[in-house]
């Protein structure tokens, strides 16, 4: 009922008068602290690495490299944001990955020209394999769902018995032998000189981004309108506008700034018949194509979450399953949907990461379930359900990321790198927890 | 009210009975409600009373049985399912999503959807300022999650969630176990309005105190079975608590399977 002693308006107006100016900065920008925080220690471990290793991290090479690394992990971090917010965990992503990338590398390579006699090079090759191993994963998620909701049994051990029996059925497929070369077309995902989409395509999603993000902002204003709610001052909103667009420009830039490799470009120009000007050919990389695809996964899922009533659902059960079934949610069939998109994404980072070795080994995506959980809980999803973000995890998962590719620019041998990324993680859960008590 | 003019029951539970493993949490149990009408069943912790009104909302499954609505034999299975009766309940627990705002919670099951299938939060943040206004008007913190609402915040939360979409039953288990003095008559002040509205309403308690001034009549609990049903004018508390207690039922009540045999 009435709550006698907090929160009358007049109270807000105090505290608010209270605040520091960045206490007042976070106000009126409606930024999550901790979100602020990730991007610092981002930034701190850049700037680190770029000192150490004498200015080999910030380069375009090495950032547009990151990028393409982050993608496939990224992609099924935003997975495993929901797995966890309703308080299971898939500890089998990496194997259904594995084998998923197996199903694939031995449709196309071998299967579909063999079997099915089509020809090298049919454009048909490479959008069946990847339907195959999408609807692969699909069913895999399907059935550890099934079992988790349905049959009740822990979703740790449901995925646990999956790490060992995925990965072993990607070695049965092929007895362990690997599966080389992929389809042409297939490795565009994987990145690489002709796996990006070059300079002036890459401004023109650079643009258009910067429009949706401006047309996003002036939506949410209108909407608060609508409903008179409280709006955020216009220099905040300008604020967000013009940092959000310089990220994405400075990102396009800097890929733009990368250029194809001599090799390639000779191969080009010999193709082409393009004379070569004084002092070489400028070709620029471009975004990659996994890149774009890792960046779509995150906005179709951040809408998901956000603005679904599934997403509403997944958070609802996390934060008490016993309300959310009263309220006439069901319950089971939420979470077996929450495992069938995770068996999808991890479909779409195998594809990227077959397509990146352009073969499929029994070996992909070994660990990554690890590096995947990791990244969604240094992003802030929380173990204990309830609360997490898509784009805090993609974070994560680049954070991660840049700490292993910047320990390997600086000669780390690899004990030593499992060792910081271990205590990484350890501090940046304990972190997470000492700020939650806080709040 | 129910042997002069006859009029259909809003609720009708006949002979209801639900067994965990052994143990018969609820036997044979009948209890009615009419419209307009306050009923407080009563008990001790344990006696089954929570356990009765969670078959009528729909959380448990009845072994036997049956239940009418407006005379009407209901099927309820679900929560969802009571919710299309107009049954409304307001748990013990609040059932409260805690990390989400007050409004994901009045319209949790339930979202208001743009056009476009998506939520559509404006709206629903504007109607929940609409129902809080009425029972908290003082109540501010609509983008906090309501695990970091107060006690009586959360409970009323919980109650705008319940009269949000018109219902016609209302079941209040235990509304000011957590509440202070000044919040418990407001609950009290609520429940006279919500009757005045013409909506039925179920009080559960344990604490005849809190409730025999609000209802019309009681019906008393023990041990899963019921004890025996009274109007309120009929006895007295004295009367309703000997029959919390020993089971024994006064001449003034109307004695049901639970009663004790001897003294009747």
């Amino acid at each position: 009922m009435t709550d006698t002693t907090s929160n009358t308006p007049a109270a807000d107006r105090a505290r608010e008068s209270e605040l520091s100016p960045f206490g007042r900065f976070l106000k009126a920008t409606e930024l999550d602290i901790r979100m602020l925080g990730m991007v610092g220690a981002l930034l701190i471990i850049w700037v680190g690495i770029h000192i150490l290793s004498g200015g080999l991290f910030l380069t375009p090479r090495n950032l547009w490299n990151l990028s393409v690394q982050t993608s496939s992990v990224a992609i099924m971090a935003t997975g495993m944001v929901l797995v966890i917010v309703m308080r299971n965990i898939d500890l089998s992503v990496g194997s259904v990955e594995g084998v998923i990338g197996m199903v694939m590398g031995v449709a196309q390579a071998e299967f579909l020209i063999r079997v099915m006699g089509f020809q090298l090079g049919n454009p048909w090759i490479w959008v069946i394999a990847l339907a195959a191993g999408v609807v692969l994963g699909l069913m895999i998620g399907a059935l550890q769902g099934f079992i988790i909701a349905y049959l009740e049994v822990p979703a740790f051990i449901v995925t646990l018995g999956g790490l060992l029996i995925w990965r072993g059925m990607a070695w049965l497929m092929t007895s362990g032998r690997t599966v080389a070369p992929l389809d042409a077309t297939f490795q565009l995902m994987g990145g690489g000189p002709r796996g990006s989409i070059g300079a002036t395509a890459s401004w023109i999603v650079g643009i258009l981004a910067c429009v949706a993000v401006a047309l996003m902002l002036l939506n949410g204003r209108s909407q608060r309108k609508r409903f008179k709610f409280p709006l955020r001052p216009v220099w905040a909103e300008s604020l967000l506008g013009v940092v959000a667009c310089a990220a994405i420009l400075g990102a396009v830039w800097i890929a733009n700034s990368y250029p194809w490799p001599i090799g390639i470009v000779r191969q080009y120009t010999q193709r082409t018949g393009i004379t070569v000007p004084e002092g070489g050919l400028f070709i620029a990389h471009g975004i990659a194509i996994p890149v774009l695809i890792a960046v779509a996964v995150g906005i179709v899922m951040t809408f998901i979450t956000r603005r679904t009533r599934f997403g509403r659902y997944v958070f609802a059960i996390g934060g008490n399953p016993e309300a959310a079934e009263l309220a006439g949610i069901n319950t089971r069939w939420v979470t077996m949907k929450v495992f069938m998109i995770m068996g999808v994404l991890a479909a779409i980072s195998a594809a990227i990461a077959s397509a990146r070795l352009n073969a499929a080994t029994n070996a992909l995506g070994t660990l990554d379930e690890l590096l995947v959980i990791a990244a969604a809980v240094i992003g802030g999803t929380s173990l204990a359900g309830g609360s997490g973000t898509v784009l805090g995890a993609m974070l994560g998962a680049l954070l991660m990321q840049s700490l292993q590719s910047g320990m390997v620019l600086l000669g780390i041998d690899s004990p030593l790198q499992s060792v910081v990324v271990g205590a990484v993680l350890v501090v940046a859960v304990w972190l997470d927890t000492v700020y939650r008590k806080r709040v | 009210m129910a042997d002069t003019t006859a009029p259909t029951p809003l609720i009708d539970m006949r002979n209801i009975s639900i067994a965990f493993g052994g143990i018969r949490a609820v036997d044979d149990a009948s209890i009615d409600l009419f419209p307009d009408e306050v009923v407080a069943l009563l008990g001790h912790n344990g006696a089954g009373k929570s356990t009765l009104i969670k078959i009528l909302s729909g959380a448990y499954k009845r072994d036997s049985g049956q239940i009418f609505v407006n005379g009407e034999e209901a099927s309820i299975a679900n929560p969802r399912d009571a919710k299309k009766y107009g049954i409304e309940t307001i748990y013990q627990t609040l059932a409260l999503a805690d990390n989400v705002d007050a409004a994901a919670n009045l319209f949790l099951g339930r979202e208001l959807m743009t056009g476009w299938g998506t939520l559509d939060d404006g709206a629903m943040e504007a109607e929940a300022r609409k129902v809080m206004g009425r029972l908290n008007p003082r109540f501010q913190r609509f983008k906090e999650p309501v695990v970091k609402l107060s006690g009586g915040q959360r409970q009323s939360v919980a109650i705008a969630r319940a009269i949000l979409f018109n219902a016609r039953i209302l079941i209040m288990d235990e509304p000011t176990a957590a509440l202070g003095p000044q919040e418990t008559a407001q609950v009290g002040e609520l429940v006279m309005q919500l009757k005045a509205d013409g909506i039925g309403i179920f009080l559960i308690s344990h604490d005849i105190h809190d409730v025999f001034e609000l209802a019309d009549r009681v019906c008393v609990m023990k041990n899963g079975r019921v004890v025996g049903t009274a109007r309120t004018g009929d006895v007295t508390q004295d009367e309703v608590l000997g029959m919390i207690i020993l089971g024994k039922c006064p001449p003034g009540a109307i004695p049901g399977p639970g009663a004790l045999k001897i003294a009747a």
